[in-house]
């Protein structure tokens, strides 16, 4: 079997993890030409309620497209933390907003705690990209996808008029994790 | 050739932009989750491209609205899911009794009712080939992938012009709602089928003639052609009879009509097929996970395969009916509880052990529990 990373964006409707699940999707088939798929679950609400996306990216075809063992997953509520940290696998990553994750399930992965929203707010005004700043950390704390392309990806998915304050975001993302070393 | 470009798209998405490939103009539909981004998609493109979209009050005049447009000589969509599917059955069904083209889509989700309106299913399969009343033929298709969702909706267009037949594009949730890499083909580059209008004189002209090829070409209204339709039986002319012999000759001609251009109709994709022990049947997107698993499995030294129905109905009822005399056991994953193995029994189940594989949590197959049911076996 050739290489295959599985990621998994999880939290709650509305804080936009099947966007970000599209542009690491994007940055990794189109941009960097690899193999990517991207597939989601949710509720029948517009807001509220479990939110997951999840990619797969591989230099294979991809059959399967969801995530079974896990390389990487990021959790914007506790909620998705309790129901998903099981699912990452040995030696894999971890990522929680501690603005809402309190707790963290002990488990043999390597687990990264930021305060995701809180610095959205603090530092470019709006909880709105915590989504983006998280891309950022994601980008910083593995290396399946190149930075130039992720970029490339936001430019190319994010509204019109919101792609300084989204590539802010990102790399607001980046630095916070550079910065912790 | 033109140049093949790679794009992240999802199966909605790959669908719409297919059906304006294939000549697609009309839209009519009403908004259901996960089939919602096909409409969405196409009220966009289908104004750009001459065509036209429209936002119906709710299934029923959708389904009705695309049978009046086809009936205009435009090549007409509808989208739904699961509820609304249930909605458009017997305008369906007066589709295919009048022999009007047109395509359904339907991405599967839970049910019956509301169900589980965001997570995926498999069990419509059943409804897609019965969900009318009467004797009638329907052809039915299931992508499994995003570069299937597009190819395989040019291939309704160019099955429902050719055999003037509803076609039903079976997708699920999954396939519907997934961002996959694909590379699509140039609207240049596709074959595309348009209807065989007539050539005879408009007095000579039969709308539904059962001599010949059992096929008959069809005129847009306008066209000076005056015929009736109707989902009364008719005779060949198209008006209502009680002449039973008629009654009779138009029912036959209509349900041979499929079977007679079985080979053209029918697809089927195999794999690691040729030596395998044990034999996997599985469509749509659960057919994904079956591909997965026989990767594994071979990895493991046991003589797996796949067959893949594409064409869903008619059934591949020789192919399946082949591969369970070669192999010991025919295990059959689905999305529903056992409305796709039921019709591989029917075919094989004298042949191989039939071993089912159910999920209807709303989540999709594993392929853990397709591997699980292989590694009993073997």
């Amino acid at each position: 079997m050739g290489f295959r990373h599985e990621v998994r964006l999880s939290g709650t409707g509305g804080q936009g993890l099947l966007l970000i699940g599209k542009v690491l999707a994007e940055a990794a088939a189109v941009y960097d030409g690899k193999n990517a798929t991207q597939s989601q679950s949710y509720g029948p609400e517009a807001r509220g309620g479990a939110s997951k996306s999840e990619v797969i990216i591989s230099d294979e075809e991809i059959d399967y497209p969801k995530a079974t063992e896990i390389d990487f997953l990021l959790c914007l509520t506790q909620e998705s933390c309790d129901k998903y940290a099981s699912d990452v696998k040995p030696e894999g990553t971890l990522l929680v907003d501690s603005t809402y994750v309190s707790s963290v399930p002990e488990g043999n992965y390597r687990v990264f705690q930021f305060p995701i929203t809180q610095k959205a707010k603090d530092e470019l005004g709006s909880a709105t990209v915590a989504n983006v700043v998280a891309l950022g950390m994601i980008s910083a704390l593995t290396s399946v996808v190149s930075s130039e392309s992720i970029e490339s990806a936001i430019l190319a998915r994010v509204p019109k008029g919101t792609e300084d304050l989204n590539l802010k975001a990102y790399r607001l993302g980046r630095t916070l994790v550079e910065e912790a070393g | 050739m033109a140049e093949r470009k790679a794009q992240m798209l999802s199966g909605n998405e790959a669908c719409a932009l297919a059906a304006v490939a294939a000549g697609c103009r009309f839209f009519a539909g009403y908004p259901i989750t996960p089939s919602s981004e096909i409409g969405e998609v196409l009220s966009y493109l289908l104004p750009r491209n001459g065509g036209r979209f429209i936002q119906m009050e709710d299934e029923i005049a959708s389904m009705g609205a695309i049978i009046g447009a086809s009936l205009c000589g435009v090549k007409s969509l509808t989208a739904t899911s699961g509820p609304g599917f249930s909605l458009k059955q017997e305008n369906i069904g007066y589709a295919a009794m009048a022999e009007i083209p047109c395509v359904i889509v339907n991405v599967m989700r839970g049910g019956p009712s509301t169900g589980v309106p965001t997570q995926p299913a498999q069990a419509d399969f059943q409804q897609a080939r019965w969900g009318r009343h009467g004797d009638h033929p329907i052809i039915v298709i299931a992508p499994a992938t995003v570069t299937g969702a597009y190819e395989l909706t040019v291939r309704a267009f160019n099955l429902s012009e050719k055999y003037r037949t509803p076609v039903v594009l079976l997708l699920d949730e999954v396939v519907g709602h997934m961002r996959e890499k694909v590379e699509i083909t140039a609207p240049e580059d596709l074959e595309v089928v348009n209807r065989e209008k007539p050539g005879m004189p408009p007095e000579e002209y039969l709308p539904y003639s059962h001599s010949g090829t059992d096929l008959n070409p069809m005129p847009a209204f306008g066209d000076g052609y005056r015929y009736h339709v109707t989902g009364l039986a008719h005779d060949e002319t198209g008006f209502p009879t009680n002449n039973t012999r008629e009654i009779d000759l138009q029912y036959r001609r209509l349900n041979r009509k499929l079977h007679r251009y079985r080979d053209d109709i029918l697809q089927v994709r195999k794999m690691e097929t040729d030596d395998a022990r044990i034999g996997i049947v599985a469509y749509g997107s659960t057919a994904r996970t079956a591909r997965h698993t026989v990767k594994a499995a071979r990895s493991e030294g046991i003589p797996v395969g796949l067959l893949q129905p594409v064409t869903v109905w008619p059934f591949p009822d020789e192919e399946i009916r082949d591969f369970g005399k070669q192999v010991s056991h025919l295990i059959v994953p689905e999305m529903s509880l056992g409305q796709f193995a039921r019709e591989v029994e029917r075919v094989a189940g004298c042949h191989a052990e039939i071993v089912r594989v159910n999920r209807v949590d709303g989540e999709p197959i594993t392929p853990k529990e397709i591997i699980t049911a292989v590694r009993e076996v073997a």
